[in-house]
Order: structure tokens, then sequence, then C-alpha cells
């Protein structure tokens, strides 16, 4: 078992805090879904454990199996086992989405033991048919032109094919109509397991329905405010958001413009 | 200041270097007349770059004598590397101003195509050399630079394909450059007559560490009617050239011309691409990738001008800056009145990898005429963090993932060079370059 260990998170853009002290946990084998409305920092945790470039932590820690996360540049921090489907995934001219899979693969093996041209292929051409992804997908240019729920697919792909011990999933479900969202679903249910776990990040309940959560946590003001169990997301679904800002005392849930 | 134009050379050598070279005697007289204006003509004035102080007139030595190869097996390594020794029938290697290998397919001498250097031309194909050598394309007179070119002139190519000839394998030419002291003064004629069609790839390989010397290069490529002229180029010259060179196509009626330049010299460089589509209804695309390292400045020019109707032009350049270089991207769409229906398209972008560098591009177009279409697209920026993020996301190392970037940038005219051995040479200059 893997565990990956937030505490007391503190995470700042351009001066301005955005997390103020977040705790989470999460064991491999288990699905975690953090919830909340806009602006309460979700996508910033996601952003910030797998080192964006923008966000600078002030304070608290992330460890993967008792590893310093945050010492680590991003590619370790992919090595260490860490995956983020990004919510807006950049596009890359003149690489292919097959060239830019294989290095990434490569990169995470020794040398002189880099994935056979034909192993690749096999497993690629598998998981592009589970995702219901044209073959053409393969040969065009990474994320370029792509729809954004071609993109979401091709972040799934992604994870499938990297096989890592944690994946953030960063609002995979925004965009994607009902069927895209089945498939996308089956994708991340095919890698639950012993030796997975993910932490999904929605505003929606009806991601929910198609990945049963075993932890679900709500966020507001930069902070992880309530956790439960599968019920709490239903709960939320039928009441919306008011009874835990009443029960907490908060007014305004937001921690500002989330990037 | 200004650098001493002067030039060290009279009337009595060049014409006694034209009798050595055995040319044909209207070539001693065209020099002699060219030599002649230099004094008088003024200097290249190339936009948002100041050459005044460059030296593009003093150099060493005029020529240097250096080996002949009785086979392509005898090439240095790195020249080996860019032509298939045993597969390609079609080439010429000059060794730095010695032409030193000749070889074209019995199938294609029989069909009339010439493929010969350009001394050799002048004397055995006169008429043809003398009809088409610095009259339609560059002139003699348009500045300083082009008439020293004329006058001085020490080396290159004639390329001739006659009417209705298709010429399916690309034709390669090698300048071997592993002499300091040496100068290129390259003149490379490719006519292609009536519905002819050609493959031409050239490439510049410089092997020493820092050049004494001066590179002042001229093409001309007249495509014919309906012809077709496809020129790949790669130059790679060393720093300490000074190079000035000077590319121009002109297009006959339905004919079409592309051009695709990896343009990675190590050097100072003033490069001008222009294209005059005469002809109605002909065409250009113009394909440039630059990479400027070091202290390099450069600047260049593309152009193309139309003068037919429905003249149809694309330009798309390239370029990576690293360390302190800079460059000036001029794109020039140029519509000439009574060219109507024609279309100038242009897209320049540059990436910069370091604070230093400098780039600059910047896109004109000169519209003279009321029913035509035009576009242009230009940028200039850093290598994007976020596309790093993305790909080191992916477990890709911070060097690979910009290796990754800059590659697919350049890719669009890396993937359109016609030559395998070629394409290859390009993509490891630029890795070497980018590193």
């Amino acid at each position: 078992m893997a565990t990956l260990e937030i505490k007391g998170l503190h995470v700042e853009i351009e001066g301005k805090e955005i997390l103020k002290g977040v705790d989470l946990t999460i064991n491999t084998n288990e699905i975690h879904a953090i919830m909340g409305p806009n602006g309460t920092g979700k996508s910033t945790l996601a952003q910030a454990i797998m080192g964006h470039p923008k966000y600078e932590i002030t304070s608290g820690s992330v460890t993967l199996d008792g590893e310093d996360v945050l010492e680590m540049e991003v590619d370790e921090r992919a090595h260490a086992g860490l995956f983020l489907a990004m919510q807006y995934p950049s596009e890359i001219t003149g690489v292919t989405n097959a060239d830019f899979l294989r290095s990434a693969i490569n990169a995470q093996r020794e040398e002189g033991d880099e994935i056979s041209l034909m192993k690749f292929i096999r497993e690629l051409d598998g998981k592009m048919e589970l995702l219901e992804m044209d073959e053409d997908m393969a040969t065009r240019y990474l994320n370029e032109g792509f729809s954004g729920g071609e993109k979401k697919r091709n972040e799934i792909l992604q994870l499938m094919m990297l096989k890592p011990k944690f994946a953030i999933l960063d609002e995979i479900d925004s965009g994607l109509d009902i069927d895209a969202l089945k498939i996308v679903s089956k994708g991340i249910n095919e890698m639950r397991g012993e030796n997975f776990g993910c932490l999904m990040i929605t505003h929606y309940q009806r991601l929910l329905d198609y990945i049963t959560p075993d932890h679900v946590h709500v966020m507001m003001q930069g902070k992880v405010v309530k956790s439960g169990g599968p019920e709490l997301a239903e709960k939320l679904e039928e009441q919306g958001y008011d009874w835990i800002k009443e029960e907490l005392g908060i007014e305004d849930e937001t921690v500002g413009q989330e990037v | 200041m200004t650098v001493e134009t002067k030039v060290a050379l009279t009337e009595q050598d060049v014409r006694s270097y034209s009798a050595k070279m055995n040319e044909a005697d209207w070539m001693a007289d065209f020099r002699a007349d060219a030599l002649a204006r230099v004094e008088q003509l003024p200097m290249p004035t190339p936009d948002k770059t100041k050459i005044d102080k460059w030296n593009f007139t003093e150099f060493p030595s005029h020529t240097v004598e250096t080996a002949v190869f009785a086979s392509l097996e005898e090439l240095p390594e790195e020249a080996r590397e860019l032509v298939d020794v045993t597969q390609q029938k079609n080439i010429y290697v000059q060794h730095n101003n010695t032409p030193a290998f000749l070889s074209l397919s019995e199938e294609l001498k029989a069909q009339g195509v010439i493929m010969t250097d350009i001394f050799t031309a002048s004397r055995e194909h006169g008429d043809l050399v003398k009809k088409y050598y610095m009259t339609d394309g560059v002139k003699v007179n348009e500045h300083k630079l082009t008439a020293l070119h004329a006058a001085l002139m020490n080396g290159g190519v004639f390329v001739y394909v006659p009417k209705n000839v298709v010429v399916e394998e690309p034709l390669q030419v090698l300048f071997l450059h592993d002499d300091a002291q040496a100068s290129l003064f390259n003149h490379v004629l490719v006519v292609a007559e009536t519905s002819s069609s050609v493959t031409y790839v050239e490439n510049y390989l410089s092997t020493v560490e820092e050049s004494k010397g001066l590179a002042n290069i001229v093409t001309e490529v007249i495509a014919g009617d309906n012809a077709k002229v496809v020129y790949g180029a790669v130059d790679v010259l060393a720093d300490g050239f000074t190079t000035y060179v000077n590319r121009r196509g002109v297009t006959g009626r339905d004919s079409r011309i592309e051009w695709a330049l990896g343009l990675m010299n190590d050097c100072d460089t003033i490069s001008e691409n222009i294209t005059h589509l005469v002809g109605d209804n002909s065409s250009c695309d113009l394909k440039t990738v630059v990479v400027g390292r070091g202290k390099q400045r450069q600047n260049f020019t593309s152009e193309i001008v139309h003068w037919g109707l429905d003249t149809d032009a694309f330009i798309l350049k390239h370029g990576v800056m690293k360390d302190e270089s800079s460059a000036i991207f001029n794109g020039i769409g140029k519509i000439e009145k009574g060219a109507t229906r024609s279309n100038a398209v242009q897209e320049s972008r540059i990436l910069m990898l370091s604070e230093k560098a400098r780039g600059d591009a910047n896109p004109i177009l000169l519209i003279d005429e009321d029913d035509v279409t035009a576009g242009h697209a230009a940028s200039v920026g850093n290598v994007d963090p976020l596309q790093l993020f993305y790909l080191m996301s992916r477990g890709i190392s911070e060097k690979e993932a910009q290796r990754l970037v800059i590659h697919g940038f350049l890719a669009p005219v890396v993937s359109k060079l016609p030559i395998e051995g070629v394409k290859k040479q390009l993509t490891e200059v630029i890795e070497r370059k980018v590193r």
C-alpha cells in the first residue's frame, strides 16, 4: 500500500493565499472526491501537488510514502508515481500523441529497458479502443485541435498508459456529454485496484454516479471543511452547500478567483 | 565610420582568374564590367539591421586550392552522412573553391539534363548560361554586394532541365568548406524549361571551427511555363564568416517554386529570398527554419512579389533564438498593380530561449491591386512554461520537454525537405544548436 499525505498545506499565487491549511490522506485502493463550489481552491490543490510553476507553497507538506514531494522537480513527481489529469491540457504542435506517450513511458524506465514498439502499440490500441478514440488520434499532434471531450479522453489515455500510483483528476467531467462521461468513467474504473489511488475534483455529483468514491470531502475558503462517505455527496446533491455553510458559520465560501 | 569598401582585386586579377578557370570570354568581360561598378554602388539596406560596420569586402584570399575526390567514398565522414554514397547518382561536390566531384546519370544526360560546375558551364553551355546568368533573376547593379559577387564569383553550379523532362530523383549539391582561409562566392543557376520538373537540394557544410572568409552567395531559379522546381537547402556555415546569401526565383505561367530552407549558419548572416511570380497562375511556397545562437546577428528577408494574375504565395518562417543571438524576420508579400486575384499569405514565428536573445517578426503586405486576398500572422514569444509543466508532469525531463517543444515548433519546415539524409542532417544540426 502507498500513501499520499497532505498536511497543513498553504499555497499562494502571485502573493494571494489560496490554500489555507489543507489536510488530506489518500491510500492506494481508495477513491476520494473533493467537491465544492467554484473558487474554493480545489484546482489549486491539484496543481500545487503536481508542481505548477505559478503556485508557491508557503507552508505544509506533501509526502508520498514519506518522501518529500515538494522537494521534487515536476518530472520526478511523475516518476514517484503522481499523475495529474489537467483541466486544460496544453497543445504541443509537431509532437504526435504516440511519440509523446512513448517518450513519457520510456522516461520512467531505465535506459536499455525501453518499451518495445510492438508492446507499446498493442497496449495503446487496446486502451484507445476502450476509450472509443479514433485511431488517427495517435498520430495527431498532442491535443492540437482536439475537442474538449477528446482532450479529456486523451488525459485518461495517458493515465492508463502511465499507470501511476496516484492520479489527481481535475474536473475531468467538465464539458463532457453523458456518453463521453460514461467512457471516461469506464477508463478510471478500469484503473481501480490495490495499486491505484485517486483524487477526483469535481463540481458535480453526476461523475460520482459512475465512479463511486470511498471518501468525499468538501472544500471551502481554501480548506477541507467536511469529510464523509459517499452519502455526503448524495446529501450535497439534494441540499446543496448552504447547510454546510450554516453549520460552520461561513458566509463567503470562496478564496478569490481560481486560476 | 564606414568600412573600407575598396576591393583589393584589379581588373587584371579577375581576368586572369577567369582565364585560369578556363571560362568563356564573355564571362571575363562580365566580371570586369561588374568590378568597375562595385565602387559606386551602395550597400544593400536590409530592413532593421545596420550592416555598415559589417565586413563584406575584405577576405584573406580569393581562392584556395583543395583536393578533388575520385569517388564519394573519399568524402570526409561528416559529408558522407549527407550523401547516400551508393545510391546518389546525381551529385556535384565543390570542395572549398574547387569543383571536386561530379556524377550525373546517363539517363538524365540522354534527356539533355545538365549539371556541371559554373566555370565549365560558361564555356560548354555558353548560350544558355549567358541568357540566364544575372539577367532575369539577380542583377549585377542591384547593390555593391551583387556587383562584387559577379566580379569575384569563384564557384557554383549550373543545372538545366529541358522542356518536358521530369527529373524524378533529387539532384544534390554539396559545398564542403574545410579551409578557414576560403571565401565562397558561389553562384547557383537552376533553369527549368517549359513543363519540366526538378528537385534540387544543396548543403553548405563547414567543418572548420572558425572561418576567416566571406560568403557572398547568389542563387537564381528560373521556372519556365508550367515547370516545377523544389529547392531545398541546409546552410551550416561556421562562425567567423560574414555571409550574404541571396536566393531568387522567377516563375513563368502556371509554374511553381517551392523553397525549403534550413538556415543554420553560426555566423552573422544577411539572407534574402525573393521570388517574382511573373507568369499568370504561378505560385510559390517558401518555408524557412532558423536557429540562432551565441552572439550571432541575422536578418532574413523572405519576399514574394506578385506580377501575374491569379498568383499564389505562402511564406512560413519559424525561428528559435538562444543565448544573445538576434534575428530580424522580414516577411514581405507584394502585390503589383494588375496582379488580379492574387493571394499572399505569410506566417512568422520566433521562439526565444533566453532573456538576452532578440527576435523581431516583421510582416509586411504591400498591395497595389484591389481584387486580391492577403493575410499574415506573426508572433514572438518564449517557450510556454505551461507546455513544459504539462510534458514534465508525464515524467519527461525539462531538457527533453524543451527539445520536444522546439522540434515541434520547427517540424512544419523540417518535414518538407526532400532528401532523407538532408532532413536528418537538419534535425541533427537543430539538436546541436539548441542544446
